[in-house]
């Protein structure tokens, strides 16, 4: 059957996509090969990883067994005995601590910029925010240990004499003149002072994007500026909210120098006294024996670096999942 | 109006339409030989002796080309959206794709210059023929095909990295064409777009500098540029003011001389305005791919038209 | 204004406002529901008075300043806040500047809740207390922000002159003056450098394979590019000795790469996603290459945020510390050679001298942090001098 030349034909014979005939230019294979090849990067990096630190922490796990070293808290170079448990706890509690502080600071800074302060002011401030997320750890480290330390020992000596009540705040039964330096609270909170920018910078972003009609339609209604923001830019940006928060959580997990500037030495026990003296934090741990330990300790060392990947990429992940079930109902 | 009503409508005007759901409407042989079914068909398959196209080498080397659509039908992932549509595009001839919104017209377009399968899930189905070349085989690669057909958007797009003098000479150089006079060509296409006396002191500037009527006919001018033989035109005036539209409408039949025109639009003065001929495209009911419902002369189509829903839809019953 | 100033107690008396500090005078400027409906309605009188005998005065009405009332329940709030304050130091014998401060902010809100509260709805009362408390967070950020900028100027401009730009510490000591970080910046230079070069282009590249080619490992790169992101950066310097257990600023580098690679991917790529689809559309119309579409159009548009996007990710690499020890360590002399032994650089030098117990060495420590802080705030305006020029052209778009 002739099909029309115009108009169109029922005729279902030969109604099947064909296929375009597709012959690529050189200039357009050669740069496909190049991109891929760059694309590749990542995952050499993510396979060297797997290799190399699982490799190089074989030894030490070896020698304490797995489960040993992920159930104990003992850091003894000497006979080679390592458990990470009280680390990891140590980890956890700084990035917390900090977590704690930092997330409300963050998200009324956010809203600060975004709605309070007077338009150039949050322009200027909105800079200044996005700077400091880029402001050296190290430089944070120096001035918790310098300035913000003498000034947070006599609060921690408020807290451990009236706050009583609550376990944390309690100091231990040790003898002698409580020792406040070098606490999970005060690394805590150098750490919560680091994470304040990267997590108003990120929330501030989302909250700035909410349709600015909708808030003029909040408003419209009669409701207060609290209002509005209650109802209109928190549940916009939530989600990105919990992102940021993620985000600082896996940077407060990984901090290293800020960390190890305050602490000074390690504790390898857990110490549920957040005021007190003692607390530790892997990658703090990593920074501070790496100048000096034995192939078998530094063995040890990678496999605690391996563990706090590990979590920190499970942070990452269980924040994903967070901001993809979030934004999927907004 | 839905499509039921529309049809129910239509059956009770004219009994004879009783049973056009179920066959395909026979489309009267127009007067007109370019749409004279076999005639048409004798034409597309004879290839075309034409000069063969060298586009930007030097002044005036396109000529117009006539493009044969035959049994085009087009899927995006698995909803078809085109029903196997020919239409045959004359040289020198302007050709308005018209019909309501969603019925296939801008798909039918892309098509045409291969524009189509630059969306991941698109498949395309039957063959388009470019003086009897098919634009979909081996003979052609794609970029060859998007340089002799080329394409103006609905919205105006000049690229913001580049000037106006760039703007225009940004074919030759993403196809890496040499050319001799880049002046003349900037002047020439610039003129042609109906630009050149409004921007001829800033080329330097930067396109998007420019008003949106003004970036269109920079676009129309960057398009004439890599001298194609088909102009593809997706409703190129629906984001302009009067005015603009004016002018672009006074440059399409400038061009229409050395270049066939392919135009989309939903403005039916506009269609009777600038087009030779007309393709009526339809969606006849909900979930149903769109068709060509009639194809003929623009006159023809507007004054007389075979169809009685092209007859509803260019007096504005429907649409 | 002649007839305005005027028709109902509750509007707007100057001089109460003046005496109002700005932070305070914040929540007035709100568009608060009952006050400003209320004084909506006196207006119309008012200008229906002005259209009648004075046509000369045609200032705009300031809407919305301060009034006396909220003058008034600020004022209250503080001074009972002062009160208690004063009270409680006294019972609990806490002195200091921060309890005080914290007290009086805590029992100022509590006061200025309750006041509010017995005049107007709940909605407005939380309204005013979430604007002090949102307030108090900003100036306590602000100011927290520029105890740091403030610290670390003030402790590193003592040792920041020129000698100690161009000397490196192979003559100076512990108690000996002189010495400097040249060594140091020559080293983080060089590693940064080398990362950067390495890193920029195959992080653009891959972001280009995300999003332009959308190759069929694209979900898996992605998803592998957001979990390196969240690598720890110490983890990264393990690996680099890992692999190479030798100290070189080359290995400095490669940790670096691997740290910047993840960031500079996920921004480059977002902001390719900022380049329109239909700047490509015309440019493939045009019978244009992928490649070439790429090259010549899509980079060329994201130039400037691709820039930024770089700039940045080199300034967070300039400041990493805990990954550079582990793989160039430190060292007091000039190396210029990045491909062995132990190189210095300022986030290392500055670590160095601050775990030491002399004043001079941490002096020094300072300097070099300052230093550090400098670089970052001059990559940092570098990049958002670049990204609004490059935001003003395409926001013409």
């Amino acid at each position: 059957m002739v099909a029309p030349p115009v108009g169109f034909s029922d005729d279902p014979s030969n109604d099947i996509p064909i296929r375009p005939a597709d012959n690529p230019t050189v200039g357009d294979r050669i740069f496909r090969v190049i991109c891929v090849a760059s694309a590749s990067v990542a995952l050499v990096i993510i396979a060297a990883t797997a290799i190399f630190l699982l490799n190089k922490s074989r030894p030490a796990l070896a020698k304490t067994g797995v489960w040993h070293f992920f159930t104990a808290s003992v850091w003894n170079a000497a006979v080679g005995d390592f458990g990470v448990l009280g680390l990891v706890i140590g980890t956890i509690t700084i990035a917390t601590i900090a977590l704690i502080v930092a997330v409300p600071l963050a998200v009324g800074m956010a809203l600060f910029v975004n709605e309070y302060a007077p338009p150039r002011i949050g322009r200027t401030l909105t800079a200044v925010i996005d700077l400091l997320a880029a402001v050296p750890s190290l430089i944070f480290g120096m001035w918790g240990y310098f300035a913000f330390k003498n000034h947070l020992i006599p609060v921690s000596r408020w807290i451990s004499d009236h706050l009583v009540a609550i376990p944390f705040f309690r100091l231990s039964n040790a003898t002698g003149k409580p020792d406040f330096t070098g606490s999970s609270m005060i690394a805590g909170l150098v750490v919560g002072m680091m994470i304040v920018p990267i997590i108003t910078s990120v929330s501030r972003d989302v909250m700035a994007r909410v349709p600015r009609e909708q808030c003029e339609g909040a408003l419209a209604l009669g409701g207060s500026r609290w209002a509005m923001i209650r109802d209109v830019i928190l549940p916009y940006g939530k989600s990105g909210v919990v992102g940021a928060t993620m985000l600082g959580f896996g940077r407060a997990l990984g901090e290293t120098v800020a960390v190890a500037l305050v602490l000074q030495n390690i504790s390898y026990q857990a110490n549920p006294h957040i005021v007190q003296h003692g607390a530790g934090s892997i990658a703090a741990n990593i920074f501070l024996r790496f100048g000096e330990a034995s192939p078998l300790e530094l063995s040890a060392l990678v496999a605690s670096g391996v563990a706090l990947m590990a979590l920190t990429f499970t942070v990452g992940f269980a924040a994903r999942r967070v901001v993809a079930r979030t934004t999927r109902f907004s | 109006m839905s499509f039921d009503q529309f049809e129910r409508e239509v059956a009770t005007q004219d009994p004879s339409l009783e049973d056009w759901n179920g066959l395909p409407p026979i489309v009267a042989a127009e007067p007109d030989s370019w749409s004279s079914g076999l005639i048409a068909r004798e034409i597309a398959k004879v290839p075309v002796p034409s000069t063969q196209p060298m586009p930007g080498t030097s002044l005036g080397s396109g000529s117009p080309a006539t493009l044969a659509a035959t049994d085009v039908s087009a899927w995006f992932g698995s909803r078809k959206v085109l029903q196997r549509c020919s239409l045959r595009m004359e040289a020198r001839q302007v050709t308005a794709l018209i019909g309501p919104s969603g019925c296939g017209k801008s798909t039918f377009l892309r098509i045409l210059n291969r524009m189509h399968e630059v969306i991941r899930v698109a498949k395309v189905a039957g063959s388009v023929e470019l003086d009897g070349v098919d634009i979909y085989g081996r003979e052609l690669s794609v970029t060859q095909v998007r340089m002799r057909i080329g394409m103006v958007f609905q919205k105006p797009n000049p690229f913001p990295a580049m000037s106006i003098r760039e703007n225009v000479l940004a074919g030759l150089k993403l196809s890496g064409t040499k050319s001799t006079d880049r002046d003349a060509l900037v002047e020439e296409c610039l003129t042609r777009a109906g630009l050149w006396t409004e921007v001829k002191d800033r080329l330097n500037e930067g396109g998007m500098s420019l008003s949106g009527g003004q970036q269109q006919r920079l676009c129309i001018a960057r398009s004439l540029a890599v001298r194609p033989r088909v102009l593809l035109m997706d409703e190129p005036c629906s984001a302009l003011d009067p005015i603009s539209t004016r002018v672009v409408e006074e440059t399409i039949q400038q061009i229409a001389d050395d270049i066939t025109i392919v135009i989309v639009t939903h403005n039916m003065q506009q269609a009777q305005r600038v087009s030779h001929q007309c393709a009526f495209f339809l969606v006849e009911e909900q979930g149903v791919p769109g068709r060509i419902v009639e194809a003929g002369a623009t006159d023809h189509l507007f004054n007389q038209p075979s169809d009685e829903r092209t007859l509803a839809y260019v007096t504005g019953r429907f649409g | 204004m002649t007839s305005a100033d005027i028709s109902s107690g509750e509007v707007l008396t100057d001089e109460a406002s003046g005496a109002v500090p700005t932070m305070l005078r914040g929540p007035a400027t709100a568009r608060k529901g009952p006050r400003r409906r209320r004084r909506v309605h006196s207006v119309t009188s008012e200008v229906v008075a002005d259209i009648q005998d004075s046509d000369d005065d045609d200032s705009p009405r300031s809407v919305g300043r301060t009034t006396s009332a909220v003058v008034v329940e600020y004022t209250l709030a503080t001074l009972t806040a002062v009160n208690l304050v004063v009270a409680l130091r006294m019972l609990l014998d806490w002195g200091g500047l921060l309890s005080f401060v914290v007290l009086f902010l805590v029992s100022f809100i509590c006061f200025h809740y309750a006041l509010v509260r017995q005049s107007s709805t709940k909605e407005l009362a939380a309204d005013r207390m979430t604007t002090t408390l949102i307030w108090v967070i900003g100036a306590l950020v602000v100011a927290s922000l520029m105890w740091i900028f403030g610290f670390v100027a003030l402790k590193g401009v003592k040792q920041l002159r020129p000698g100690f730009l161009v000397r490196d510490m192979r003559t100076a000591g512990p108690n000996t003056p002189g010495g400097g970080v040249l060594h140091s910046m020559v080293g983080s230079f060089e590693q940064v450098g080398i990362a950067a070069a390495f890193a920029i282009p195959v992080s653009i590249l891959t972001a280009v394979y995300l999003h332009e080619l959308e190759g069929r490992m694209a979900r898996a790169i992605r998803f592998i590019v957001e979990g390196l992101a969240g690598l720890p950066s110490i983890v990264a310097g393990l690996l680099i000795f890992s692999i190479w257990p030798r100290y070189a600023g080359i290995h400095a580098a490669e940790a670096l790469a691997i740290l910047m690679i993840p960031t500079v991917t996920r921004t480059s790529e977002e902001i390719l996603r900022t380049v329109p689809d239909s700047l490509r559309e015309a440019a493939l119309a045009l019978g244009a290459p992928q490649w070439r579409v790429v090259t010549r159009v899509v980079l060329p548009t994201a130039k400037s945020g691709l820039l930024t996007a770089s700039i940045l990710g080199i300034a967070r690499a300039i400041g990493e510390t805990a990954p550079v020890l582990l793989t160039a360590f430190d060292s007091k002399f000039m190396n210029k050679n990045p491909l062995k032994e132990p190189q210095s650089s300022l986030p290392t030098f500055a670590y160095g001298n601050i775990r030491t117990q002399s004043v001079l060495q941490n002096d020094r420590a300072w300097a070099a942090a300052l230093l550090l802080l400098l670089f970052v705030l001059v990559l940092f305006t570098m990049a958002r001098w670049i990204g609004a020029r490059g935001a003003k052209r395409l926001g013409r778009n």
